[in-house]
């Protein structure tokens, strides 16, 4: 059979297939998309159309949602379909060179399907390998640590039309690189002993047994296990580790307290999406310790009565899926999930997992469980919050994979223990994901209130400028602030810890930042959509040469407008990169200047750039010199 | 339960359950909106509506009014920030007002002028954006569309038929028609659809209608959009 030119019966038979084992269930829609297209490539007419009859859904809502998530393709794509992570670290190890080196090789244009139909050569945002970029996704599936070498040996499969379950496994081999380990990464933990603490943390006295629900009610009277859980959490001042920092034990005490509808039941979900560029401490945790993580979703659904959970694992971790379905599989068989888990009457819970498929929009929490229901990730209006209104209008708790893992720790050896790690307002450890200028990247497990100092030498760093911690979103810390300290009370951070040292250029940097952020907005609201644009096309013009103080006051205007009328953190926050750069590293952004009042960004020379092209001109007499030199 | 909150110190009447956008607009108080529309569940996209609550942005047509809130409105700041956002739409879609049929029936345009938006003060991004005009008797022309939904909620709540949908992603976010070819001509759209009516901009357009009334007689000729019942919810 040609590539990329299935029959529509054979389409029709995988999209039968698929959605029959999704039992015809129109909210697994993402899952459904990405299964179908890992099979056919891509998702055509023809399975579109299946789709609609099978599912019952009308195409309208189909397109709507594989087009808003950019690695589902509804146009023909390359049986091998390779990504290139653009993230600024992977830019710094060379990842251009070896993008141009593939395509050259391939005789392929980047963004374009080769003319075979074979392949195609993109790139994506940061694909969550920052510590041993440059890396590459490929149907998917992660290869890290390219080399020239290896991206010929790649080029040589492709051509080959070598299968990629027969390419060797050695490339898609990931490390964990983990440099500094402490009660989460050097937890001794065997699957269940948490569970088993919780329940023995039942009181006698049947204090905390009053307002029980779901699985607690089929509890004997008396038994205030989740109660009692839930009190250690709050305890232990646990608060979330996706980068906002709420109270976990208030999220968990307010779904516990939700009322439930006739046939709803409570919700937990994982929060596996890490999209924040430069993060890649919850891939470490899934891959080192998933029973961790799975023990720490079961003991939430223990505190707040929960019988149904999800992870939503981000696209790009997809080849992680396989091996955390067998922990789960496993998991069952040791009654760690399933019915009456631990012969606990009424304990009912089970883990599903989603797969993302390219939207860094769907780590927002609501747009997360849009995504989950099948939809456009759109985050949704709040009030009302998912803990009373979330998934299909359940109560439901999302959490990061790290507040999990925090928890099941909590759950074993108590609220006490753990609050009394870290500072005061930030209890307990926090990993830190370390790229780009130094000597060790990988991942660093410290007690919250550790200086951005410390973390330099640790990491080998050396004449560093600059620091961004929590990614894109989070702050760039420039030398004066290096005492500074990670936590709640100074520096709150999700996990990404990226270094740049003094040959770096501090405005590419964040243009890389405001090009990402412009490509992730959900294109939802006004401001975000638009705003991002245009903070874009005003990094562009700079880089471009045409800067004056203008453009300043404009991105200036730009933060305050994106700050006050966007719908949600990705637009309130995407501004955060420039405005740190031009506060702490004017100097890159005044070398831009070449008026001292206004430069349009339009360029007559730079107009006849494809004029050149085609004419095959580049003479000096086929360029203009403009009046402010601005012919580059 | 009836309650109140004040808008820009004036008292406003609710009831429990009612936003802002729909309190003010039942006390006869325009709150500038473009995806807001007093038939349909609120969308919350437009952001033309954002007010201050009790100093703190949000938007009006999805926040729901509570006794003794202190609300701002019509304020410079806030005006200024709202015409960015229509400048913004301006600039995003091809809005060339002199040609286009919808001009003066044109919520976009109205509000512009509401809010004193005297050019577009960004740079045109001049999308390309296909006409549809394969249906007898409406047309498309996507190089208005605001993307505000409005379409798409009346089509799947009202007509139950899901004619309309939003694809794609971010600036790339675009209108799409239930039709393997993507053609509206293709779908089981008609004029008698609601979906029809509720275009705030020149996007879905009646064929062999145009100019039938007058430019200058038109409905914001008549009177500015602030004093519209129909956009204060009054109809
Ligand atoms: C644009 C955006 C992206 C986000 N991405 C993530 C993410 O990748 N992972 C995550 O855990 N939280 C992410 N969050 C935060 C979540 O919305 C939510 O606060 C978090 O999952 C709650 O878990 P926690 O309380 O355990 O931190 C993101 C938020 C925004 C606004
Ligand atoms: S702020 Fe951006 S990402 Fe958030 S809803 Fe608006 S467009 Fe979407
Ligand atoms: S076509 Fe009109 S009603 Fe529909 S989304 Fe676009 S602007 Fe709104
Ligand atoms: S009218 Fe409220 S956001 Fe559009």
């Amino acid at each position: 059979m040609a590539l990329n030119d299935m029959h529509a019966e054979a389409v029709a038979g995988v999209v039968d297939r698929v959605v029959a084992r999704y039992h015809r269930d129109p909210t697994c829609m993402v899952q459904i998309l990405r299964e179908v297209q890992e099979a056919c490539d891509w998702i055509s007419p023809e399975a579109i159309d299946r789709m609609q009859v099978t599912l019952g859904v009308p195409r309208t809502k189909i397109e709507g949602v594989a087009g808003f998530y950019a690695f589902f393709y509804t146009e023909p794509r390359g049986k091998y379909r390779v990504l290139f992570s653009d993230n600024i670290t992977d830019r710094m190890l060379g990842s251009k060179a070896m993008m141009d080196r593939l395509c050259n090789s391939l005789w392929v244009e980047r963004g374009k399907v080769s003319e075979d139909g074979l392949v195609s050569v993109a790139q994506t945002a940061c694909t969550g390998m920052c510590d041993q970029g440059p890396a590459l996704l490929i149907n998917n599936y992660a290869i890290a640590g390219l080399t020239a070498e290896r991206i010929d040996e790649i080029a040589e499969l492709i051509r080959g039309k070598v299968p990629l379950a027969e390419w060797p496994p050695a490339y898609f081999k990931t490390e964990d690189n983990i440099r500094r380990a402490d009660i989460l990464l050097n937890a001794d933990f065997k699957p269940g002993e948490a569970l088993l603490a919780a329940r023995a943390r039942a009181p006698s006295d049947g204090l905390n047994s009053s307002n029980m629900r779901s699985w607690r009610e089929g509890l004997p009277s008396g038994i205030g296990g989740p109660g009692a859980t839930l009190d250690e959490i709050k305890r232990a001042n646990l608060r979330g580790r996706g980068g906002a920092g709420f109270t976990t034990g208030l999220k968990w005490e307010a779904c516990r307290n939700a009322p439930l509808k006739a046939g709803a039941q409570r919700i937990v979900v994982c929060n596996a999406d890490e999209g924040e560029p430069g993060t890649f401490k919850d891939r470490v945790l899934l891959s080192r310790n998933p029973d961790l993580v799975f023990e720490g979703m079961t003991v939430a659904a223990y505190a707040v009565g929960a019988t149904r959970g999800f992870v939503y694992l981000r696209g790009e971790y997809r080849y992680m899926l396989d091996h955390l379905n067998a922990v789960l599989a496993h998991r069952r068989r040791q009654n760690l999930l399933g019915k009456d888990i631990l012969g606990l009457p009424g304990a009912d819970f089970d883990i599903e997992i989603h797969v993302g498929a390219g939207a860094y929009i769907c780590g927002e929490e609501s747009a997360l469980i849009e995504s989950l229901e099948g939809k456009r990730g759109t985050p949704r209006n709040r009030p009302p919050f998912p803990v009373t209104n979330g998934y299909l209008d359940q109560p439901t708790i999302v959490n990061n994979v790290e507040t999990f893992a925090a928890a099941a720790l909590i759950a074993l050896n108590g609220g006490d223990w753990y609050a009394a790690i870290g500072t005061k307002h930030s209890a307990g450890t926090k990993l830190l994901s370390v790229s780009g200028d130094c000597e060790r990247p990988g991942i660093y497990e410290y007690p919250f209130g550790v200086s951005i100092r410390q973390v330099l030498e640790d990491c080998g760093a050396t004449d560093t400028q600059a620091a961004q911690v929590s990614g894109p979103s989070g702050i760039c810390v420039a030398e004066a602030e290096f005492d500074r300290i990670i936590g709640f009370e100074d520096i709150p951070t999700a996990g990404a810890f990226t270094v740049f040292d003094n040959t770096r250029d501090m405005f590419e940097v964040a243009r890389n930042y405001v090009h990402f952020f412009q490509h992730e907005s959900c294109g939802f609201c006004t401001p975000c959509r638009v705003g991002t644009s245009l903070l874009k096309n005003l990094m562009d013009k700079l880089h471009n040469g045409c800067g004056s103080p203008y453009d300043f006051t404009e991105i200036e205007k730009l933060n305050q407008l994106l700050q006050s009328m966007s719908h949600c953190g990705l637009g309130h926050t995407a501004c955060n990169p420039v405005l740190d750069t031009i506060a702490k590293f004017r100097p890159y952004y005044d070398q831009r200047m070449i008026q001292q009042d206004f430069t349009p960004a339009f360029d007559l020379d730079r107009a006849l750039s494809s004029a050149r092209q085609m004419t095959g001109r580049d003479d000096a007499g086929a360029h203009l010199v403009s009046e402010n030199g601005g012919a580059a | 339960m009836s309650h109140t909150f004040t808008l820009d110190g004036k008292t406003i009447p609710f009831v429990d359950g009612q936003t802002i956008i729909q309190a003010a607009g039942a006390a006869g108080v325009f709150i500038p909106h473009l995806c807001y529309h007093p038939e349909f569940k609120p969308h919350g996209s437009c952001k033309l509506c954002t007010v201050k609550v009790n100093g703190r942005h949000t938007a009006s047509c999805t926040m729901r009014a509570s006794p003794g809130m202190v609300v701002e409105s019509e304020t410079e700041e806030i005006n200024a920030e709202r015409r960015a956002l229509t400048q913004m739409l301006f600039v995003e879609g091809n809005h060339f007002c002199p040609s286009c049929e919808k001009s003066g029936n044109c919520q976009l345009q109205a509000t512009a002028y509401h809010l004193g938006m005297m050019s577009p003060h960004y740079d045109h991004f001049f999308p390309n954006r296909a006409v549809d005009a394969s249906h007898p008797e409406v047309l498309l022309d996507f190089n208005r569309c605001i993307l505000c939904s409005l379409c798409v909620r009346a089509s799947r709540d009202v007509d139950g038929k899901n004619v309309f949908a939003l694809s794609g992603r971010g600036i790339k976010t675009h209108l799409i028609v239930n039709a393997k070819s993507g053609e509206l001509g293709d779908t089981d759209f008609t004029l008698s659809d609601k979906a029809a009516q509720v275009c705030p901009v020149g996007v879905i357009l009646k064929k062999r209608q145009g100019f039938a009334v007058p430019i200058g007689e038109r409905k914001f000729d008549k009177a500015p959009i602030s004093e519209t019942a129909e956009t204060t919810g009054g109809r």
